[in-house]
């Protein structure tokens, strides 16, 4: 954070008194730490909550408005009697195979727009602007009539199919990525894949040996992002697996919480500790990669 | 850049034919993908051609040659890389969505849930009876695989069918007197084993095994352990006229054009088919019927809710990068990391806990504010936070504020940092005071750059199904109980209610309004959009 900001020029320090100096270094900066602590308390005090709950005794919403009052790890033996792990570990394969195939995918698109000029180039990507600003999610009801119908051909793509909501995510993959992977492919230099093909470079061997390595950092962000949009879901997840041992986390855990909330709170809190944990270590030690995804795709948009 | 490609390069005007080294590992593994991709594609078509699913099978033979084309083809080069992610955009996309716009326009729903060949079917079958007085036969129970038939025993033949196949002749089975002992075929089931194993018992007597590919002739299923009747529906189709005809009672059903078979007297058969109703979904939505009132305020919230969402975050994102945007506050990094922790904990996950939080009995919130008025001598606190319309409104705004704002926070912080510092050095010199110099440099300048992400945050949340139906689940209900919704729903969890796929069962589904509504949605999406390019175009052409 190295960038001057309005207030960053110098202060004339041998002309004040030390109580002006204070009045003033009061009106220009200390004034800010009484609201920041403010709003700190409104951030961090749900996540302090749902520890203590996750370490309370009870077990149950009651009594755990006393926070810290007791310690003890019940809670988090109590989840592993529950599919939680299941729910884990569908989470992580579903999001885990998405995200690849995102990356996969966007790439590859993004490839052909940057690199190939052909017919209809413009009309696709206009196409794809366009369509990426539909959200998948608005039209689940054609996509369960659509896995209905599919399920009673290839049962494996039907409803109650992990494969099937695969597929399904992975049909919103092109329209999210593709615009934000295509600015970073134009960014690189073209002159790097024509000498690779003068040297006799296939298309292919362009694409893998020379882009793609060059793209990393792009092809890291979309897949976090692809992972953790996968792992937030819920309506698709929820349309598409009936099961309880096909469900993913967020499925499960509502089921936990809308139908027995008072009794079930101490296993909640609990499970959402331990699956929190992940996605907080992750976006915490990629934040800047994240934000700078998040913004540059919807200005390209 | 030095790159090993791998491939020898080849001298000018040499022919492609003597540059041939063989395969490469590239081509092999092409060629793996693609005889996995054709023995998925044509699997998928056989079982389509099966079940004589005409849609599917087509989908797939079309994808599939188009596909082969590509990859075989020494040209299309750029579809080479487009094709995987065209393939799966257009089905559970493109696809998805014109099916949409195609369902809401028809009755598509529990009672019209079928085609008319189908609703035929499911009559016939629904409303066979034993035929009085007729002959009962000599039955055996058989089964090949897990496949149940019954074998009966008429004028001396042996005649064997199952719910799948229709009865045909057995000419090679062995008869001892009225048992059927041997069947080529198939195995026969011991009637002892019934009595253990009740499942198969159930099984036996559901089991329905038509005469004849027609559906007039009726079937034949099981009257007791031994001996098999002739059931026949008392529903008769006649294709010429249209109509149902009831046998017993001789009341005439006639097709109509709302997908039912209705007689004179207006009573209908049960199970109706899916047929084009026009406009009927948008009107029953918003125009007359019982769904008017509450789909009209539930669209008004809905806007609401965005609007107030995007507003509310975007200011106190804008403030705390406001106050954080001075390096002389110690610890920035720390104060930031923690600030933005809402946004890095799962909404789901928030909603969830936030439900626990403001729940009205146990929940911590009222607790403490019965700790707090226990101060002053009150009593216990009950705020039914989520039980009353207006509070649970203003919870959920609540909620979606603390998970929205650190995005504005990050955002509005790159935004202020973007901000040359000779502009505001400039603005200073001039005589501008602090407030002066947000307001006619900094603000503007900040709303050029985060106009789009404001309005593409507003066209998230007007679909934010997770933060609605994990805190509320859209209660409390309106206070007309015959439709499924509540008064903290917005459009796309009314969606989710109507549909009824929820509810695993179908008896509640209204696919045709729901798929209506998701046009509405759509629409609404797709003007925001255009507005946000037009929008986006002048600002830039202001800054």
């Amino acid at each position: 954070m190295t960038t001057a900001s309005p207030a960053a020029h110098p202060i004339p320090h041998h002309t004040a008194s030390g109580t002006t100096r204070r009045r003033r270094w009061w009106r220009e900066v200390g004034w800010r730490y009484p609201l920041a602590v403010v709003f700190l308390v409104y951030a961090a005090f749900p996540l302090v909550y749902v520890i203590s709950s996750a370490l309370a005794r009870s077990g149950t919403l009651v009594g755990t408005s006393g926070l810290f009052r007791t310690f003890t790890m019940e809670n988090f033996q109590a989840v592993n009697d529950t599919k939680f792990w299941a729910w884990m570990g569908n989470t992580v394969v579903i999001g885990v195979i998405t995200s690849l195939g995102t990356v996969l995918m966007a790439a590859s698109a993004a490839y052909a727009f940057s690199r190939f000029r052909f017919k209809g180039r413009r009309t696709s990507l206009t196409s794809l602007l366009i369509l990426q600003m539909f959200p998948q999610t608005v039209a689940f009801v054609a996509i369960f009539l659509l896995l209905v119908s599919l399920g009673s051909v290839v049962p494996v793509l039907g409803l109650n199919s992990r494969l099937a909501l695969i597929c399904v995510y992975l049909g919103g993959a092109l329209g999210a990525n593709a615009f934000l992977m295509y600015g970073f492919f134009t960014s690189i230099p073209q002159e790097l894949d024509e000498s690779a093909k003068i040297d006799g470079a296939t298309h292919a061997q362009v694409f893998w040996r020379i882009i793609m390595p060059l793209v990393t950092p792009i092809l890291a962000v979309v897949a976090l992002l692809g992972f953790i949009t996968v792992f937030g879901d819920f309506v698709l997840a929820k349309v598409i697996l009936q099961s309880p041992e096909n469900w993913t986390l967020s499925v499960g855990m509502y089921q936990w919480v809308s139908s027995e909330l008072s009794a079930n709170w101490g296993l909640f809190a609990a499970g959402a500790v331990i699956a929190a944990i992940p996605v907080l270590v992750l976006f915490m030690s990629l934040q800047r990669w994240i934000v700078g995804g998040l913004t540059a795709g919807s200005v390209k948009g | 850049m030095a790159v090993d490609t791998g491939v020898v390069p080849a001298p000018a005007r040499e022919s492609h034919a003597t540059r041939w080294r063989g395969h490469g590992v590239g081509f092999m593994v092409k060629l793996a993908l693609m005889a996995l991709v054709n023995a998925m594609g044509l699997m998928v078509a056989f079982s389509a051609w099966r079940i004589e699913a005409w849609g599917i099978f087509t989908g797939s033979v079309v994808l599939l040659v188009v596909i082969d084309w590509i990859y075989f083809s020494r040209r299309m080069v750029p579809l080479k890389y487009l094709a995987p992610g065209v393939a799966f955009l257009l089905v559970f996309q493109i696809f998805t969505m014109a099916y949409t716009a195609y369902v809401a326009f028809t009755n598509y729903g529990a009672q019209h849930n079928v085609t008319k060949g189908q609703a035929i079917e499911v009559l016939l079958l629904q409303n066979e009876r034993k035929v009085e007085g007729t002959a009962l036969y000599p039955l055996t129970f058989v089964q090949r695989g897990d496949e149940l038939g019954l074998a009966i025993v008429d004028q001396g033949g042996v005649r064997v069918g199952s719910a799948q196949a229709p009865l045909t002749d057995a000419p090679d089975a062995v008869v001892a007197g009225t048992t059927v002992t041997q069947l080529p075929g198939w195995d026969v089931i011991d009637t002892k084993r019934l009595y253990s194993d009740t499942d198969l018992a159930n099984a036996l007597q559901d089991l329905r095994v038509p005469v004849s590919e027609d559906p007039n002739d009726g079937s034949v299923r099981a009257n007791n352990l031994s001996q098999a009747a002739v059931y026949r529906s008392v529903l008769v189709y006649d294709a010429d006229t249209d109509t149902m005809v009831n046998v017993d009672t001789g009341v005439v059903y006639r097709a109509t054009e709302e997908g039912f078979f209705r007689a004179e007297d207006g009573s209908r058969l049960g199970t109706g088919w899916r047929v084009y109703v026009g406009f009927d979904n948008f009107r029953r939505g918003f125009i007359d019927g019982d769904y008017v009132g509450p789909l009209l305020q539930i669209t008004a919230w809905t806007f609401v809710f965005a609007v107030a969402t995007v507003l509310s975050s975007f200011f106190l994102g804008l403030i705390l990068a406001l106050i954080f945007n001075d390096p002389r506050i110690k610890g920035r990094t720390i104060w930031r990391t923690l600030l933005i922790l809402p946004y890095a904990f799962p909404a789901f996950l928030s909603a969830l806990l936030w439900r626990g939080m403001f729940n009205a009995r146990f929940g911590i919130i009222n607790d403490w504010l019965g700790t707090i008025s226990g101060w002053f001598g009150g009593g216990d606190v009950y705020i039914p936070w989520l039980q009353d319309p207006t509070l649970a409104k203003f919870v959920i705004l609540w909620v979606n504020l603390w998970l929205s704002y650190p995005y504005w926070f990050l955002v509005c912080t790159g935004a202020l940092q973007a901000v040359p510092a000779e502009t505001v050095e400039a603005a200073r010199i001039d005589g501008a005071t602090r407030f002066r110099l947000f307001r006619s440099v900094q603000l503007p300048l900040l709303l050029v750059s985060t106009a789009p992400l404001i309005i593409a945050s507003f066209a998230f949340n007007f679909n934010n199904f997770t933060v609605v139906y994990m805190l509320t689940s859209g209660d409390p209900t309106f206070p007309n109980a015959s439709i499924p919704l509540g008064q903290t729903d917005i459009l796309i969890t009314a969606i989710y209610q109507i549909s009824g796929v929820a509810a695993g069962s179908s008896s509640v589904a209204d696919y045709g309004l729901a798929a209506a509504l998701s046009i509405i949605v759509f629409v609404v999406i797709g003007a925001l959009s255009a507005l946000a390019f037009r929008q986006t175009k002048k600002l830039e052409e202001m800054a």
